[in-house]
């Protein structure tokens, strides 16, 4: 049995009421542990992607793509855990900062190419997007300031260059077999 | 499909009722019997009901119409239906949908729903059963215009029956039952863009399996459900002739491949016998057709066949590799699979193997309940032999849960397929009655045994009023042992003996049916068995006979759950009893 790691699915389902909560009520069902879920409209109408990231060894991951390929208004998935892929999520964070901290502060952001959206007197919020290790890194470097508030996003996914999915045609390969 | 009945007129084009369009579609999926229950939001799809030529069984609790629609289901291939109000009559159909789910039973499941402005104000009777049901079906709908119905129809009637089958729950509001519009129906084949349920095997899986088959000294055949499902019966049956792998069935295996075939080994797993379970330990290869690696087959998976290789022939790829671990899966259709591995696979006579398996039956025979003396007293295991003998072999049994389902899996040898319907996976009691009465609706000409605990039997022997209503006819064994048996046989062997809920006190069972105006027979010997059998056949009607059979018997061998499948209990053995057993004697089969 091979190690349990974080994993990225790139699930494409068709955009009807309660698939979100399908998707969910199998993944609760079958104790697979979802970490992030994020689901949003894509350049295709009709057509939702949504991107899960969640802790699996190599065979619970095979088999979470066939379950969800099991789901009547599930396109195409794609496990994207070994590929190059662009992952972000977005944070927001509001921390305590004075006046005196505040210069600090700013250059931290800088370094980590985040960004200052909103101030008053004793605190700033900060918006960063990145990959999580990095988001996870400024609010680790923030921490000691005093975060009063963080918001975050679950990560989303795509693939780098010239791999994309033909959603034009995005039906489930014919000769998909879940173990090949 | 244009509709064969001449009783339908053609009204495509026509402005119709939502609740019209419900049976317009039924009918043209080719239906012509459901089960339900009407209430207030099913009421205009009642109404509507009367103009078609669809019988409609009232049945006494929607757990019946579940469980009766699931019964024709299994004992025709077709499609079951059955239908129910919103709420409580959509709720009390769930054990039964769960039931069809678990056992991948293809159902349609009509639910009426509150007005559609209603929906999430908490109205009167609204429950989410689309919410409810997500996890036990394989899908379902909401349907809340009259022009989604008929489309909606189709496509459930097409999932349910397609690729892996399972029960689909469409629910529809009041007031899409109660809109008209124009009735359109599309005869073309349906696509679903998410939803694929054929699969071709890979060639490369393909000569894998004839490789390691041919290398194989000790295999062994795994006959499931999916044998039954995708009738491959009789290629199997090839396969095994030119192959002479012995063949170890499921419960819901039992009948795809001849019980009686000198191949057939037998039932595996909990309750299976000895020597099929350690011949699936000592194997170097098994071919596991149609089945799921349940943990009621497999025992512990650390200790599992751990020096076989594994094909898994399987149609649904979410089963590979999800408790055992296979080293060939081929995914598609089993019947499709064995013939294409028929013509590559070679002739084998496999003396050593077959000689050495019979040696693992060691003493078995002598520990066989079937060939112990009766003593005077009322064995289920005799009753259920006897039934095998004085039915020869013909009947249409249904099982509830508990020991007698075991009992029937050992003793009532089947050698036809769908001919032995049970709950397996999810193992409901209260299943059997209902689901007869739809396997009788299904095969009018079969003689229909329902075969049941005092338990179980009282869990929904209301149904007895349904055979009554509808003039059907259901032959009712009880084996009444006056426990909950089985967890009674659990409580002796792991809690100590302490019987905890289980001495169940009945009803003069002879009076139930009685009351009914149906026939009620009582059995306390042995002697009695066979007359009793043969009134039940001959009589007009549905009968209900009262086994009074021992009470504190228990089913052997079994693996207690979790155990290695080679740890077995066996029954204990007396030497010098089987002496003067009589039916060791008469001893007229094999
Ligand atoms: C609906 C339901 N409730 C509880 C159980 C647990 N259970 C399994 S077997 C059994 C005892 C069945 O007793 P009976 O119907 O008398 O049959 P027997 O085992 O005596 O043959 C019980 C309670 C079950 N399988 N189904």
């Amino acid at each position: 049995m091979s190690q349990s790691v974080k994993r990225t699915f790139a699930v494409f389902v068709e955009d009807k009421p309660g698939v979100l909560n399908r998707v969910a009520s199998l993944f609760r069902r079958r104790s697979f542990n979802i970490d992030s879920l994020n689901v949003g409209a894509t350049h295709e109408p009709g057509v939702s992607r949504m991107t899960i990231v969640c802790e699996a060894d190599e065979d619970t991951a095979k088999r979470i793509e066939a379950n969800l390929y099991k789901m009547v208004n599930v396109l195409w998935v794609d496990d994207i855990t070994h590929k190059q892929t662009i992952s972000r999520v977005l944070a927001l964070i509001k921390v305590h900062c004075n006046r005196e901290q505040r210069d600090e502060i700013l250059r931290i952001c800088e370094v980590f190419r985040a960004r200052a959206v909103d101030m008053s007197p004793d605190r700033l919020t900060i918006e960063i997007t990145g990959p999580q290790d990095k988001v996870e890194g400024l609010v680790s470097v923030l921490r000691p300031f005093g975060i009063l508030e963080l918001v975050q996003t679950g990560a989303v996914a795509m693939t780098r260059g010239v791999e994309k999915h033909g959603l034009a045609h995005p039906t489930v390969p014919a000769s998909r077999s879940s173990a090949a | 499909m244009t509709p064969s009945n001449p009783k339908l007129k053609n009204r495509i084009g026509e402005s119709l009722s939502g609740a019209q369009i419900i049976w317009e579609s039924l009918v043209r999926e080719g239906v012509e019997v459901c089960f339900g229950y009407p209430g207030g939001a099913i009421m205009p799809a009642y109404d509507a009901m009367i103009q078609y030529p669809i019988h409609h069984v009232l049945t006494r609790h929607e757990q019946g119409a579940s469980h009766m629609a699931d019964g024709y289901a299994r004992a025709s291939g077709q499609v079951g239906v059955c239908i129910a109000t919103s709420g409580p009559g959509a709720t009390n159909l769930v054990t039964g949908i769960a039931t069809a789910m678990l056992d991948s039973i293809p159902m349609v499941c009509i639910t009426g729903q509150v007005p559609s402005p209603l929906i999430g104000s908490d109205a009167f009777q609204e429950t989410d059963i689309t919410g409810c049901t997500i996890p036990v079906t394989k899908h379902n709908y909401l349907v809340t215009k009259a022009e989604q119905i008929a489309p909606t129809i189709r496509e459930a009637f097409y999932i349910a029956r397609s690729g892996r089958p399972g029960p689909v729950v469409v629910d529809i509001t009041k007031d899409a039952q109660q809109q008209s519009c124009t009735f359109e129906w599309n005869d073309d084949e349906i696509v679903l863009p998410g939803y694929r349920p054929d699969y071709t095997p890979l060639p490369d899986q393909l000569a894998e399996a004839v490789d390691l088959i041919r290398n194989a000294k000790r295999p062994i055949l795994f006959s499931g459900q999916g044998v039954i499902k995708s009738q491959a019966t009789e290629t199997l049956l090839q396969f095994i002739e030119k192959t002479n792998i012995p063949v170890a069935c499921t419960l819901l295996g039992l009948g795809g491949f001849p019980a009686t075939h000198p191949r057939n080994l037998g039932m595996m797993g909990m309750h299976g016998e000895t020597w099929v379970n350690k011949a699936i330990q000592d194997a170097d290869l098994i071919i596991a057709v149609g089945m799921r690696f349940d943990d009621r087959v497999t025992g512990n998976l650390k200790t599992y066949a751990p020096g076989a290789k594994k094909i898994h022939i399987e149609l649904d790829p979410a089963e590979i590799n999800k408790n055992v671990r296979v080293d060939v899966p081929i995914v598609g259709d089993a019947r499709a699979v064995l013939q294409e591995l028929l013509p590559h696979v070679e002739r084998c006579d496999r003396p050593d193997w077959l000689a050495y398996i019979d040696d693992l039956k060691g003493n078995s025979a002598v520990r066989d309940i079937k060939n112990l003396p009766d003593l005077g007293k009322l064995y289920a295991a005799h009753v259920i032999h006897d039934l095998y003998r004085f039915t020869e072999g013909k009947a249409l049994v249904v099982t509830d849960v508990g020991q007698h389902q075991m009992w029937e899996a050992q003793y009532y040898k089947h050698d036809y397929p769908r001919k032995l319907i049970t709950s397996g996976g999810l193992g409901t009691m209260g299943f059997a009655l209902p689901a007869g009465i739809g396997a009788k609706f299904a095969q009018p000409n079969d003689s229909v045994w329902v075969i049941c605990g005092d338990g179980g039997f009282q869990m929904t022997q209301a149904e007895l009023s349904t055979c009554a209503q509808e003039g059907i006819k259901v032959n009712v064994a009880i084996i009444n042992n006056g426990f909950l048996g089985m967890v009674r046989q659990w409580q002796e062997f792991f809690f100590g003996g302490r019987y905890v809920a289980t001495p169940l006190r009945s009803p003069d069972f002879v009076k139930i049916a009685d009351a009914h105006g149906l026939t009620g027979l009582r059995v306390e010997k042995r002697s009695q068995v066979e007359e009793a059998v043969r009134t039940a056949e001959s009589t007009e009607g549905t009968v209900v006979i009262d086994f009074r059979v021992e009470q504190e018997d228990s089913v052997y061998p079994m693996v207690p759950a979790g155990a290695n499948l080679h740890d077995m209990i066996e029954r204990p053995y007396k030497p010098g009893e089987q002496a003067h057993n009589p039916i060791f004697e008469t001893g007229e089969d094999e």
